[in-house]
């Protein structure tokens, strides 16, 4: 039998409210919160976290990386490839992307449900609209995860595929030219009538195949950009009420492309052995799925002590985060692009965070050496990856002069646990809360976009008593 | 294997220092011409009376062209060389070994740097972003690591940590008024130092020293031919550096409160001018006071005071103008602002004017007891990571 035998969720640590833009720009705007990807992420490094969490434990490695978003970080370059870079995975695994729409999630997750080896679909999205309209308001960011490969014994497959079914049409209901910062879509009414027929016809299919009723399901869940449709089809559906999914949008926003995935590792975090939970993704047509949860013990996503987020973004940070508010920078030189053939050489250590140890006395280099800096042993390393193990601050500061995305920069001196010095820059943090002693664990960020190049590489954030 | 020292068979005979400052209307060359001509006319010699060259500069040229061409230097040798922060002093120590071998009969160790052409604030960059991995802080950020740690360390709470940079601000600040020709000529009161805009960390602008434009130089002749130039002559006691294995960055066992390589540097000095307790036989010292808790730790680690006090010392004023050891009496780094290639040079001159006698207001009352000695110091790099020189001078040589 082959299924998920792992999967994870990443939310970003900003949540935006709603009532925020409305006081800012005199607005309408609904009431609660959208998460909202901090300034040193995007679609490639919330993938990443999703793809750690989902591998986490995983008695499997992937032979193949399926990665779908809205919004990739780079056209006519793979983004899969630093996604399979920092996750480690061997130079024998497959990685590609399936981007540019919403369904793209659908096609990563059939790709790596199909493929003849442990397989990850990676779903990721980061979601915008021009200032004061309803895509900035009910968009959000996150990503999710799911590992599939067959049920061997330390890879229990804890939720298996039963069914699938699609409807396709082809009509403008929501649609962005290449480089525009924001989407465009026709008459709301117009996609309702055309996406409600598609739902219900992919839907019914799926419960056919599966041989269930509707009021079968234990969960239901509905997730597409068009939110009058999906309510639509979710109510119409005769699951029983208390099975239909939250549709997270108080919380998280529509997250595009890993909004279905969001909601189903959050079904999963929840099921029990033997329920049934069907997907319907409404985008650009209608594909439906449907799982049956295994007795499998499962490594929960946490989705739901996710949601609340970690700190408020106002609205003016979030503006400029988002490219729409273009800050003075400090009177320093400008940012310079990483070097493509130095980037080459560390990929190890850049991407997938991997120091040495030293064979002769044990110590660890981050980044690696070929001198021990303890013994002075020449070429005795081994590779060591630190991106999970956690670290204390040992001295920290605020650099206000320094250029960042986002000003201040906050960089501290890191000890890991169990040996290892690394100074780094931290994200996701208060500036003014930072001590020496706090705790912190390492991320997958996007530094700096200089020269057109992305500078990833990984930062420190505070583990918050985890 | 040691640093065996040339002590005293070299002497300084003449020296010149620009003022520094935003000379908008001075370049490069223009600086190297002013300090190597008042070099030249207080040796009493020519250009070409100079057999050799050692130029220091990080940003503001490359080769010996950078000074041949202004000067016109008919064909000697003329090395450009750097070594971050220190390289003024680097400079000096290889003119210096240059007239020691005998190569030479007469040499010329300058610096300069343009800084303010740059437009920045701050000192440009000077790496290449490499993989994209280091974090991209700036040199203040880098320094400010100190204070947190060294606070922590010793107990302290971090507002009297800030009362003790302010106090060394002030200080420096206090003696720069009394140099024409510093950067900044102004005494600056306690609270404007505590309350100046942070930078990073603790630091405001007041505990970062300027940027600015400056150049100075040094004419080196052997010992036995220095009196006839001058009468009193500066003999070199000590020249040492050393480069660090950078180790801190990444070693859990360096805890941000010294400099390893300024204990090296400092304790190789000591060794080759003999001197067994700086803080009582030195007359002044001018160490690289980049940020005011750089200074606070070079206290400890140049042996002025001991581990986890200078911060005390720095409060009951043992190291102001009229305290115990003189610290930074032309007013330091932060009354001179730091172009990278004089600034080693720039000390070397405030030496040469206290021992000499000529230092006007700011002359130190213990060269006229007695104190015969005087310490330069630079570093460049950053804590953990640094290349550190010390040098010693005397107005006698040793008996």
């Amino acid at each position: 039998m082959r299924g998920i035998v792992g999967y994870g969720a990443y939310l970003p640590y900003g949540r935006l409210e709603r009532k925020a833009i409305a006081e800012a720009l005199g607005s309408p705007a609904g009431p609660g919160t959208r998460a909202v990807a901090s300034y040193d992420e995007d679609t490639t490094s919330l993938g990443v976290e999703a793809g750690r969490a989902a591998l986490r434990g995983a008695g499997v490695v992937p032979q193949a990386l399926y990665f779908a978003t809205s919004d990739p970080a780079y056209l006519d370059k793979t983004n899969a490839t630093a996604i399979h870079a920092a996750l480690d995975l061997p130079a024998s695994a497959f990685a590609v992307d399936v981007v540019g729409s919403v369904r793209s999630a659908v096609g990563a997750m059939r790709a790596a449900r199909d493929a003849r080896t442990p397989a990850l679909a990676v779903l990721s999205d980061i979601r915008t609209g021009l200032p004061g309209g309803a895509d900035e308001r009910d968009g959000g960011d996150g990503a999710a995860a799911f590992l599939f490969a067959d049920d061997a014994p330390d890879a229990r497959v804890v939720a298996e595929p039963v069914a699938a079914a699609s409807a396709t049409a082809e009509f403008l209901d929501r649609w962005r030219l290449p480089g525009e910062p924001a989407s465009r879509h026709w008459e709301e009414r117009f996609g309702e009538h055309a996406y409600v027929p598609l739902g219900e016809s992919a839907l019914a299919e799926a419960l056919k195949q599966a041989g269930v009723t509707a009021p079968g399901l234990a969960r239901l869940i509905v997730a597409g950009p068009h939110g009058r449709a999906v309510k639509r089809v979710a109510a119409a559906a005769g699951a029983k009420k208390e099975a239909v999914a939250d549709d997270l949008a108080a919380t998280v926003g529509n997250a595009g492309a890993a909004h279905a995935g969001l909601m189903f590792a959050g079904a999963l975090d929840q099921a029990q052995a033997d329920d049934l939970i069907a997907v319907v993704s409404l985008a650009d047509g209608a594909d439906a799925s449907v799982w049956r949860v295994t007795a499998a013990p499962r490594r929960p996503a946490g989705v739901s002590a996710r949601l609340a987020g970690g700190a408020r973004v106002s609205y003016p940070t979030f503006l400029a985060w988002r490219g729409f508010l273009k800050r003075e920078p400090p009177r320093r030189p400008d940012p310079q692009p990483p070097e493509a053939p130095a980037a080459r050489r560390s990929e190890a250590w850049k991407f997938a965070f991997t120091g040495s140890r030293c064979q002769a006395c044990g110590a660890r280099h981050l980044p690696p050496q070929r001198v021990c800096v303890k013994c002075h042993a020449v070429d005795r390393m081994a590779p060591e990856r630190l991106a999970d193990v956690p670290a204390t601050i040992a001295t920290f500061t605020v650099d206000r002069l320094a250029f960042s995305p986002s000003p201040p920069m906050v960089v501290a001196v890191l000890d890991f646990e169990g040996g290892g010095r690394f100074q780094s820059e931290m994200t996701d943090v208060d500036p003014s809360a930072v001590k020496i002693g706090d705790r912190v664990g390492m991320t997958f960020r996007r530094i700096v976009t200089a020269g057109g190049v992305h500078n990833y590489f990984w930062k420190a954030r505070p583990l918050h008593g985890q | 294997m040691a640093s065996n020292g040339i002590r005293d068979r070299v002497a300084i005979v003449g020296m010149g220092c620009t003022s520094f400052g935003e000379h908008w209307d001075r370049g490069a060359s223009d600086l190297l011409v002013d300090a190597a001509g008042e070099a030249l006319t207080s040796a009493g010699i020519e250009l070409r009376h100079v057999d050799a060259f050692w130029l220091g500069t990080l940003f503001s040229g490359q080769s010996g062209l950078t000074l041949s061409r202004p000067l016109k230097i008919d064909y000697k040798p003329v090395s450009r060389l750097e070594n971050y922060c220190a390289t003024g002093s680097e400079a000096f120590r290889n003119a210096c070994y240059a007239v020691a071998s005998g190569a030479y009969d007469v040499a010329m160790a300058i610096g300069v740097e343009k800084l303010k052409d740059s437009g920045y604030s701050g000192l440009p960059n000077t790496r290449s972003a490499g993989d994209g991995t280091a974090a991209a802080m700036t040199a203040p950020a880098m320094f400010s690591l100190l204070a947190p740690a060294y606070a922590k360390k010793y107990g302290i709470e971090a507002g009297q940590l800030k009362d003790v940079m302010t106090r060394i601000a002030w200080k420096n600040h206090r003696n720069g008024a009394l140099n024409p020709r510093a950067q900044f000529r102004k005494e600056v009161p306690k609270e404007t130092i505590a309350c100046s805009p942070l930078v990073a960390g603790p630091l405001g602008i007041f505990d970062c020293s300027g940027v600015s434009d400056g150049s100075a130089a040094a004419i080196i002749v052997r010992a036995e031919d220095a009196r006839r130039y001058t009468d009193k002559p500066l003999y070199v006691k000590a020249l040492s550096f050393v480069a660090g294995p950078a180790a801190g960055p990444i070693d859990p066992d360096y805890d941000y409160t010294t400099f390893p390589e300024v204990i090296a540097s400092a304790a190789d000095a000591y060794a080759q001018a003999g001197i067994k307790d700086a803080r009582q036989e030195l007359a002044m010292a001018e160490v690289h006071d980049c940020f005011t808790p750089t200074e606070l730790v070079l206290m400890e680690d140049l042996g002025f005071s001991a581990r986890g006090t200078a911060w005390k010392d720095v409060l009951a004023g043992t190291f102001d103008l009229d305290g115990e050891l003189a610290v930074n009496p032309d007013g330091g780094l932060k009354s001179f602002g730091h172009p990278i290639g004089a600034s080693g040079l720039r000390m070397l001159f405030e030496c040469w004017l206290q021992l000499r006698g000529e230092a006007g207001k700011r002359q130190i009352a213990s060269v006229g007891r007695g104190r015969k000695l005087a310490l330069t110091h630079n570093l460049g790099g950053a804590p953990g990571e640094c290349v550190s020189f010390v040098g010693v001078v005397g107005s006698e040589p040793s008996a």
